[in-house]
């Protein structure tokens, strides 16, 4: 186990290698000269161009570039934005509370559509099956940023229940909306495999079995059928994580939350290249040690699943 | 008869007062009705994130300069109209407008107790034009010409001395009437004393000489700056409210959502989606007035069959006859976009289109365009598209389209959009002189007169010039009217060297911009500037 651990965890080094670099790539081509953009409709003088070349070593090669980049990035420096911040501070100030969104949005979809799909896979053809049924439908084909904004209207500035966008701190109760927004897309995918998962984990053996043996309902939905249904569902979380984290970024600029997509948004827009590749690494990071928990929790799932030394 | 002179004796002891007041408030301008600084709630702007540390001479965008006019008091300030008025100036006097007196007035200190005197403003325009890295650097060699600034920069380059305390003189390298007009921007600003020590944690921790001063651990970034009135200040802007919080904001979506709610008070931009809508959801609260901004698309002489020319200025005319200007602010711009008259501004001082000749190239009459086109094919037959560049990750398709369409459509050519990812890559291109079509430009005033938009855009080889426009005649004309001792006679020589960009076309004005903003049911006394800024020290926000 914690050799499979180590072992993954090494497997990421390269995957940050690729992955910065990559991105530098993808960035250096980026067409225009982002010192021309800081002076809006007026062309600044040669000389000005210099010397705000040099000062971000737009003048160097593309290794040389990367290069200063790595070892920077080694000393746990992040750089900084051509606005002077540091990317490491603007990380630890953003990042937290996407985080908590992305959590807040994790927790809604996992309760509300485990929930859902269970009671629709156990009574199939009902009338609470159908209705869940066009609910996911509905979810499924509207784009997020149509139901951010109608969920924005109506219960911010019709209905007046929560603030139209969050508040300064980002408080949870106002995360609590964009949340549900975020989720409502994975939350409809959830439904739907827990249903169809549920389904078939119904008509296993054991589980008629442990009807047979006279095991009562509230024992043997949770335990026995639930359980064994979570596996598909797990694994979706996981790869719904990148997902959330894109969702975070349309919704984060419509509900103003002082998260990390917005941050990232703004960067792409200003060429800030340091900024642009220390975001999408740390995500890819992230990224990756989520799919590593994701993989653990399938050996607490199901006790078959072993990861031993080969 | 008694009474009389009572009243009269007391009439003539108000006035005294109100002397004394205006006296130490500021130059002749009049003071705004004071009082005790209000209590209550601080009133909320939207705003985002500075693209640079708050230092006048780096800041160049609309977020820190907002901050910055709040947090400094330069020489001069500008009224809502444009029209300046002294603030930490006593006297700015010149006989031949090229040698200036500056005079600061006695008794002002920064809000760290320092002194403002002739030493703080030397000092941090010398900074200022010392380094090429520096984004306004410009401002003290092209936007006002001063002795001794070059791009290069160095130590105390500028032709700047100190008389005595109070008193500096300026050297300028050829006469500018418009000298102390210019001085309201951010970049000539004082400094104190502490800034030189570290520039940096100073652009962190502004310390200025203004109306407000930041709030303690007012910054918390990437979500608000808040700040409170700063009691040391003395001149004519003092804060009528109990401070005010620059709220960070990812959309103007969001801001407008805020701004129903009465989350937020003064909204500065409304959004796209919002347009056509806004007047009626927020009634007299809902602000919508000219601005100094002046659209245009730009044709560089090096396009093939668009040299300055005969031919060139044949077709540059007929394009400019073909767009139906009316018709697109109508549409696509809810008719927030005003037709334009002239190559500078309505809300700027000397706007007086009338009186220009060619004007009328301006008007759309589809039978002139193509009469014009057609005498161009005379002279060589046209082939290929005409095309309008412009950036896609801000919103101007729409116009583009229906500017192209107008085009096509009357004069029977091929005419689209050409869509660049990214403003970077669009100027890049036009700066590089490699851009295959006609591009979009525009023009933000920096200082409210038109010896800034004409000196910058077509003066030959000015730094914006991206049309290569090059006229003895215009250069001539335009030098006549920086040095005119009048508005009068300043407008005259602008207005004779208008008529030869009505000619040429180097650009083909399209419409003015107007401010579109809106505030809050909790705040009064809101009034947006020509610089399209909130006169945020005006506003007064009632308790709640």
């Amino acid at each position: 186990m914690t050799w499979y651990i180590v072992r993954r965890i090494l497997q990421g080094i390269p995957v940050f290698f690729g992955s910065t670099f990559i991105i530098f790539a993808m960035v250096f081509a980026m067409p225009g000269n982002p010192i021309l953009r800081m002076f809006g409709d007026r062309t600044p003088s040669e000389a000005q161009i210099a010397a705000l070349e040099a000062k971000f070593h737009l003048d160097q090669d593309f290794f040389t570039r990367y290069f200063l980049y790595l070892g920077d990035i080694l000393q746990g420096n992040l750089g900084t934005t051509y606005a002077g911040q540091s990317v490491n501070e603007i990380l630890a100030r953003t990042f937290p509370t996407t985080l908590r969104l992305a959590l807040l949005a994790i927790i809604i979809q996992l309760i509300i559509g485990v929930l859902a799909g269970l009671i629709s896979g156990l009574r199939k053809g009902g009338i609470f099956d159908h209705a869940t049924l066009l609910i996911t439908l509905v979810l499924i084909s509207v784009p997020v940023f149509v139901l951010a904004f109608v969920a924005q209207w109506f219960f911010g500035i019709e209905l007046g229940w929560v603030r139209p966008t969050v508040g300064q701190g980002a408080p949870w109760q106002d995360l609590i909306l964009p949340a549900i927004v975020l989720a409502a897309l994975n939350m409809a995918y959830v439904v739907r495999l827990t249903r169809g998962s549920v389904i078939e984990t119904n008509q296993m053996d054991f589980v008629r079995m442990a009807y047979g043996k006279g095991l009562s309902r509230r024992r043997i939905i949770p335990v026995h059928i639930l359980r064994n249904s979570m596996i598909p569902v797990t694994t979706n979380l996981a790869a719904d994580f990148g997902i959330l984290i894109v969702g975070a970024t349309v919704t984060e600029a419509i509900f103003n939350v002082p998260g990390v997509g917005n941050e990232l948004f703004k960067a792409i827009n200003r060429h800030d290249m340091p900024e642009i590749v220390s975001i999408v690494t740390i995500l890819v990071i992230v990224y990756v040690f989520v799919n590593l928990l994701i993989d653990l929790l399938y050996g607490v799932l199901d006790p078959r699943i072993r990861y031993v030394k080969k | 008869m008694k009474k009389k002179s009572l009243a009269l004796g007391l009439a003539a002891g108000v006035s005294a007062a109100v002397l004394a007041l205006t006296g130490c408030a500021g130059g002749g301008s009049p003071a705004p009705t004071d009082g005790p600084v209000a209590s209550g709630p601080a009133v909320t702007v939207n705003w985002g994130e500075p693209e640079n540390a708050l230092i006048p001479a780096n800041t160049n965008e609309v977020n820190g300069g907002l901050v910055l006019n709040n947090l400094f008091a330069g020489l001069v300030y500008y009224e809502a109209d444009g029209a300046w008025a002294y603030d930490a100036a006593e006297s700015i006097e010149s006989d031949d407008f090229q040698h200036w007196t500056i005079k600061v007035k006695p008794g002002q200190t920064f809000s760290d107790g320092s002194p403002v005197n002739a030493e703080s403003f030397v000092k941090a325009w010398q900074w200022g034009a010392s380094d090429p890295e520096l984004l306004n650097q410009w401002w003290f060699i092209d936007a006002v010409p001063f002795d001794g600034g070059t791009y290069d920069g160095g130590e105390d380059t500028l032709s700047l001395e100190v008389v005595d305390d109070l008193t500096f003189t300026v050297d300028l390298l050829r006469p500018m009437a418009d000298f102390p007009l210019a001085l309201g921007y951010t970049v000539f600003f004082p400094l104190p004393e502490s800034f030189f020590a570290d520039p940096d944690a100073f652009g962190e921790n502004p310390i200025g000489n203004g109306p407000y001063k930041i709030a303690e651990n007012g910054w918390e970034h990437g979500t608000k700056l808040s700040v409170v009135p700063n009691e040391t200040y003395t001149g004519p802007r003092v804060a009528q409210n109990s401070g005010v919080d620059f709220i960070v904001y990812a959309s103007e979506d969001a801001q407008y959502a805020d701004l129903l709610s009465d989350n937020l008070d003064i909204m500065q931009n409304v959004p796209q989606s919002a347009l056509a809508t806004f007047q009626a959801d927020l009634g007299d609260r809902a602000v919508y007035q000219g601005n100094a901004v002046f659209q245009s698309f730009t044709i560089q002489p090096t396009l093939p069959h668009f040299a300055y020319d005969e031919e060139g200025t044949l077709r540059r005319a007929a394009i400019s006859h073909a767009i139906n200007r009316e018709e697109i602010t109508q549409v696509i711009f809810e008719g927030t976009r005003t037709p334009a008259e002239d190559f500078t501004s309505p809300v700027i001082a000397g706007f007086d289109p009338a009186s220009i000749e060619g004007s009328d190239v301006l008007e759309f009459d589809p039978d002139k365009a193509v009469a014009l086109w057609e005498q161009a094919n005379a002279i060589s037959p046209w082939s290929g598209s005409f095309q309008i560049a412009y950036n896609a990750d801000s919103s101007h398709q729409a116009w583009v389209d229906a500017t192209a369409n107008s085009i096509k459509n009357v004069l029977g050519i091929d005419a689209s959009g050409l869509p660049y990812p990214d403003f970077a890559g669009l100027r890049t291109e036009v700066n590089a002189r490699t851009i295959p079509s006609a591009f979009r430009t525009g023009w933000q005033f920096d200082f409210p007169s038109q010896s800034n938009i004409l000196g910058a855009l077509y003066v030959t080889g000015a730094g914006s010039n991206d049309a290569d426009y090059s006229n003895p005649e215009f250069d001539a004309l335009f030098e006549q009217g920086v040095t005119s001792a009048t508005l009068e006679e300043q407008v005259e020589a602008f207005n004779a060297a208008q008529a030869l960009l009505f000619r040429d076309l180097p650009a083909i004005p399209l419409w003015y911009g107007a401010t579109t903003a809106g505030f809050s049911t909790l705040v009064d006394n809101v009034e947006f500037g020509w610089d399209s800024w909130p006169i945020l020290y005006a506003v007064t926000k009632a308790a709640q």
